[in-house]
């Protein structure tokens, strides 16, 4: 069994109107079955609405499950004596950088996690200094958080759950409201920890171009998953991402458009790079 | 212009004062402003000035900033020596039409004005030199015997570091909500009273709103931190009493002999 696995994952929200009466159900996330290996790096991607935050809060034992099951680390999250046990070990990214970071000071607020968990102060030292390391942020641990930009801050929520010493961590939608710089630095800092550290990914994303060094991507929509695959069996079929409402990245888009005048390309071409060689052998 | 507001307003700079432990900053400022009412004549005062003046000089706070601070609270002092002055019975001085001053109004009205400055300069010596975080540490320590009576310590402690960390985001926010409205035509700077409170409401509203769903993402980022209230919680940075801590507290118990003696003596 993997680190994270859910089984027939069925949840649904009350719909009310404004005086609270019940207009109905919405199924957010339908019949989804995951199995995620340790040291994987998994993406979800997915339009606005389709389900995949729902998905994340879930591997957090933040939301409970109206159908099905969720295991992480072979706990399941729907009983009550294991959730902080799963809370430590699959630790959590959200997407506003403001509204996560509890310190007034960086190195305060890595520190945030480990003190949750009762961790000794010579140990939260030695762990706040290791996690602001592997993000690249030691250098501003005595600033305070309102003075970084939002991919600085994004990175010192990382740390905040890398102190915790998570065996997988779920970043939902750790980019959405980043500048491009920010947006790059982010990603490149959840890389590192997945192949320097081994430690399990789960981003979950509306950006495709963030998905290209994932092992595995899934595609979810109304609820679903709707594709299953390595960036490059995604990439490759473009019609159905548009179909999906995803935005294919530039380079994708521009080798199907002239694969599709005639161009010897290969398809799922994924960077400019790639493209540029494919181009070079294709004459 | 809403982000020049500093509150707390904490003074960087190294000194002793600022490495103080906060417990003992907090229990001599709470020692120091009693010890300004127990005296009865000016001595005391005077006790007291000197060591403030030294406390101070230790701080490497510069004199102007302190002043500075002071501005705030002028108008109050006004008020408070000008009742004084004019209601307070006994031996006449001066009459003019129907204001009199009395000798036992000019004395009252000094002492209250000294011992206002002097508390405000030195309340507000103890948040310049120390930082925020520290306050709440030092509160939460301090009141800790209070956890017998249920009362709620560490959670306390957290709402308030939490409200200061939210205090510089949210001015931020009501800039910009500030900035779109004046955009798009409102005022906020002309009219009476009345009518600037009323153009104030459009303002809070949507404040508010964006407060509550920060208030909830945080919560539920602090769950997924294994935030479960006090119990079981280490600290990263205890406070823990050291040298200079104990002889500040020494020093501050001399001071609080010296100057209520001598406030006390029947000159």
């Amino acid at each position: 069994m993997g680190i994270i696995r859910t089984k027939d994952l069925v949840y649904e929200y009350v719909r009310r109107d404004e005086e609270g009466n019940v207009e109905g159900f919405t199924t957010a996330v339908d019949k989804v079955d995951l199995d995620v290996q340790p040291g994987e790096f998994i993406a979800i991607l997915g339009h606005n609405g389709s389900g995949k935050s729902t998905l994340a809060k879930h591997i957090n034992a933040i939301l409970n499950p109206t159908e099905g099951s969720v295991w992480v680390d072979g706990m399941d999250t729907s009983e009550e004596e294991h959730i902080w046990d799963i809370r430590q070990r699959a630790g959590m990214v959200f997407q506003n950088p403001d509204n996560q970071i509890i310190g007034q000071v960086v190195e305060e607020d890595v520190g945030f996690g480990p003190e949750n968990m009762g961790v000794t102060t010579k140990e939260i030292w030695e762990r706040v200094e290791e996690s602001l390391k592997a993000v690249g942020m030691y250098e501003y641990r005595r600033h305070s958080p309102n003075k970084l930009s939002g991919g600085q801050k994004q990175r010192v929520s990382i740390a905040g759950v890398l102190a915790m010493h998570p065996k997988c961590i779920v970043l939902d939608e750790p980019t959405a409201m980043l500048d491009p710089k920010g947006r790059r630095e982010v990603i490149r800092a959840v890389r590192a920890l997945n192949e320097v550290e081994g430690i399990t990914v789960v981003l979950i994303t509306h950006y495709m171009e963030e998905t290209i060094h994932a092992d595995r991507v899934f595609v979810m929509d109304s609820g679903k998953i709707a594709m299953e695959g390595t960036p490059r069996q995604i990439f490759s079929q473009v019609e159905r991402l548009q179909e999906l409402r995803l935005d294919v990245p530039q380079v994708t888009l521009l080798a199907h458009e002239l694969r599709r005048k005639g161009v010897g390309l290969p398809e799922g071409i994924l960077t400019v790079e790639e493209l540029a060689d494919a181009l070079a052998g294709s004459r | 212009m809403l982000r020049d507001i500093t509150l707390g307003q904490y003074y960087q700079t190294e000194s002793v004062i600022h490495r103080l432990d906060p417990r003992v900053k907090l229990g001599g400022t709470l020692g120091y402003i009693i010890s300004l009412f127990f005296f009865r004549n000016f001595l005391g005062y005077g006790v007291a000035a000197v060591f403030l003046a030294t406390v101070i000089g230790l701080s490497h706070v510069p004199f102007r900033f302190i002043v500075k601070g002071m501005k705030a609270i002028v108008f109050l002092l006004l008020i408070t020596v000008t009742f004084n002055l004019f209601l307070t019975p006994g031996t006449e001085v001066v009459s003019v039409w129907r204001l009199t001053i009395t000798v036992e109004g000019l004395r009252t009205a000094v002492t209250m004005a000294i011992r206002l400055t002097m508390l405000i300069i030195g309340s507000s010596l103890m948040t310049l030199t120390t930082t925020p975080n520290n306050l709440t540490d030092g509160m939460e320590s301090m009141m800790k015997p209070l956890k017998a009576l249920r009362v709620p310590v560490h959670e306390v402690a957290m709402i308030m570091s939490i409200a200061l960390r939210f205090i510089p985001i949210l001015l931020e926010e009501t800039d910009k909500i500030m900035k779109a409205q004046i955009a798009r035509g409102a005022d906020f700077e002309t009219g009476n009273i009345v009518r600037r409170a009323r153009a104030l409401v459009p303002l809070l509203v949507p404040l508010f709103i964006s407060a509550f769903r920060r208030a909830n993402d945080l919560a539920m980022a602090m769950e997924a931190r294994c935030y479960r209230g006090g119990e079981g919680r280490t600290k990263m940075k205890p406070l823990v009493y050291q040298r200079r801590d104990r002889l500040g507290q020494i020093c501050i118990l001399a001071y609080l002999a010296i100057s209520i003696t001598a406030g006390r003596l029947r000159l």
